[in-house]
């Protein structure tokens, strides 16, 4: 009974926030619009990101590799042949990429799908050594793809990066993904695999001994990671119509490691907590990087500021407050109730 | 390609080789002692390098005075740098020092873009390094017979420390079991700085080197040789400090001469070691002079 009462309220709050973001988009200014889309890709790619790290506790640098690949795969299937042929002005496009042209929903599908293609090719060998080697291998990765995206002109059109992609990404797409994004992984988590996940992540030699196949659970965690940022990847892409080898640097994945860490390791609650925390504070904290006014006193901005900031809150949150907001717990509608009820007899 | 030419590349490479060995032998050591992929030190790299530009520019030493000057300013800051964000996390889980090592990596180089901006300065080169040799039309700059040479000098050094001392065998043995070694009366904090210390001040030896071959230095400037570095640590067998030596070698003369066979190929040069570093892993994950450190980590 409370299973069902559970799903229900689940469901309750999902037409919730659709409701909310109906509202949203037809009463709320173009800025506060563009940040309710970057929450949705943020939480989608910080879940799938806490999915390896957290969950499985492999840590791993891809998100930014492997944001670029969804991007660049998707703009290339969305844009159509003539807007192809206008663009490649230093080396026409090769043969069969430069008139295939399918729907938006087909383009972040199959970016998705060379994303994870990819994840897997690049996870084979790590892990069947090591995983330690996981985040060397992938932050080496974000260079060799900026690397690739330069240089292979006849795919990517070199440092002149993909221009008038098509706008699709509104709200509906982003949050419909974020939504469906945490539904899966979280059943993932919750599910035999995910608790196998958790196995490898507290004793890998532990789990092994227990008769988990701990290379295809990790294989299992980091290739489903790599689809959902490979489909974010297609989203920002389409939300901010140009794409460019530059736009994809290591702080992408700073900021989604910061959210992680904050919210909690292995908790996806906290990293919903976390991501609208960091994506709405981001924001807020563009005024360290601009002068301040403090009394009579003006303190001159410093450009770059907020890098420093952040990194400074990263190590001391991991050398103090190890367990961020949430620690590994979950959010679940028992406990929830159960706190209400509490209340109320106070 | 001639004969002379392909010495040429050669002498290119081993130059070029001997950079990468001397940072790798640092991420060797720290991985070695801690299992700790340590990412800021390419970074520590960098610092040692700005140092050694400010001895010569700012406090107007003599070269060598801020050479020295410099790699005793990076051994300080890696061992301020292990006390102050990994010692804290020995016991914790190995993804929370992994964490606040990316977090130290991200710090010194914003730190170090705010303080002294991304425009590259130009690097000062003493006179005794600005010449080169010309030895039947091959092209000795004598940047690159400093460099292999104090990269040998420096690798027989750590050898010798590492095989014929107390502090040698520590390491040794911490490498082997940290717990086994404290019982046994050994004082493992200490042994640990060193580590630091000594992988910090050969990083700054090579990124000073490599600022008078390529005299141009940015924040920034670690980032691609420390990812090489580590590629040649883990292709000469991690852990071992003259696999470092011998991959950072192997890496460096490959780089330059694929780029000189194929010069199409000069924009993928990066991506390179990177390659490797996937190949080693695939076909012979311990590396040329790796033993297995103990299974799986």
């Amino acid at each position: 009974m409370n299973k069902k009462r559970n799903s229900l309220l689940t469901i309750a709050s999902i037409v919730a926030l659709f409701l909310f973001l109906w509202y949203a988009s037809a009463h709320f200014n173009k800025y506060s619009i563009r940040i309710l889309n970057d929450i949705a890709i943020f939480m989608m790619l910080a879940v799938s990101y806490n999915l390896i790290n957290g969950v499985t506790g492999q840590f791993s640098l891809e998100p930014n590799g492997f944001t670029a690949i969804g991007a660049y795969v998707s703009s290339l299937l969305t844009l159509t042949a003539a807007q192809k042929h206008a663009m490649f002005i230093i080396v026409p496009m090769i043969h069969p990429l430069d008139t295939l042209h399918l729907p938006f929903l087909a383009a972040l599908i199959v970016g998705g799908l060379v994303t994870a293609l990819v994840g897997f090719i690049l996870a084979f060998p790590v892990f069947r050594v090591r995983g330690d080697y996981l985040a060397i291998v992938t932050l080496g990765f974000g260079l060799v793809i900026r690397v690739f995206s330069n240089n292979a002109i006849s795919v990517t059109n070199g440092p002149l990066g993909l221009k008038g992609i098509g706008a699709y990404t509104n709200l509906w797409w982003s949050w419909g993904w974020a939504v469906f994004s945490l539904i899966v992984i979280m059943r993932l988590v919750n599910s035999g695999y995910g608790r196998a996940m958790k196995a490898i992540r507290d004793d890998e030699d532990a789990a092994i001994a227990m008769g988990i196949n701990s290379f295809k659970i990790k294989m299992i965690a980091f290739v489903t990671s790599a689809f959902f940022e490979g489909v974010a990847g297609g989203l920002l892409a389409h939300l901010i119509t140009t794409i460019s080898p530059t736009l994809f640097t290591f702080f992408l994945t700073f900021n989604l490691l910061i959210i992680i860490v904050v919210g909690g390791l292995g908790s996806m609650t906290g990293t919903v907590i976390a991501t609208v925390m960091v994506v709405w504070g981001s924001e807020l904290l563009r005024v360290v990087d601009q002068p301040m006014h403090l009394f009579s006193f003006t303190i001159p901005g410093v450009p770059g500021m907020r890098m420093i900031l952040f990194s400074v809150l990263l190590i001391v949150i991991m050398l103090f407050a190890r367990e961020g907001i949430m620690g590994q717990k979950e959010f679940s509608w028992n406990g929830f109730l159960n706190f209400l009820r509490h209340r109320k007899q106070k | 390609m001639n004969f002379s030419e392909v010495i040429q590349q050669l002498v290119n490479g081993i130059s070029l080789g001997s950079l990468y060995g001397l940072v790798a032998i640092g991420y060797t050591m720290v991985y070695g002692v801690l299992r700790l992929i340590n990412f800021a030190h390419g970074d520590i790299m960098m610092v040692g390098t700005y140092m050694a530009f400010f001895g010569v520019s700012a406090f107007l030493l003599p070269w060598w005075a801020s050479f020295i000057f410099a790699m005793v300013l990076a051994a300080l800051l890696g061992v301020v740098i292990d006390k102050v964000a990994y010692k804290p996390l020995r016991s914790a889980s190995r993804i929370s020092s992994l964490i606040t090592a990316i977090g130290v990596s991200f710090l010194l180089e914003n730190l170090f873009l705010v303080l002294f901006g991304g425009v590259p300065k130009a690097f000062p080169i003493p006179k005794l390094f600005a010449g080169s040799l010309n030895i039947g039309g091959v092209i000795l700059p004598f940047v690159s017979i400093f460099a292999p040479v104090l990269g040998i000098v420096f690798l027989l050094i750590l050898l010798q420390l590492l095989h014929h001392t107390k502090y040698g065998m520590a390491m040794r043995a911490l490498s082997l079991d940290i717990e086994t070694t404290r019982i046994m009366g050994v004082n493992v904090d200490a042994v640990i700085s060193l580590v630091f210390a000594i992988g910090s001040a050969l990083a700054a030896a090579g990124g000073i080197l490599w600022s008078l071959k390529y005299p141009s230095i940015n924040p920034l400037m670690g980032i691609l040789p420390g990812l090489k570095a580590f590629a040649a640590a883990v292709l000469g067998g991690i852990g071992d400090v003259t696999g470092a030596a011998i991959g950072g070698f192997i890496i460096g003369v490959s780089e330059i001469l694929i780029v000189a066979i194929f010069p199409e190929l000069a924009g993928y040069k990066d991506a390179f070691a990177f390659l490797l570093l996937i190949l080693v892993l695939l076909f012979k994950p311990t590396g040329i002079m790796g033993k297995d450190l103990g299974g799986r980590f």
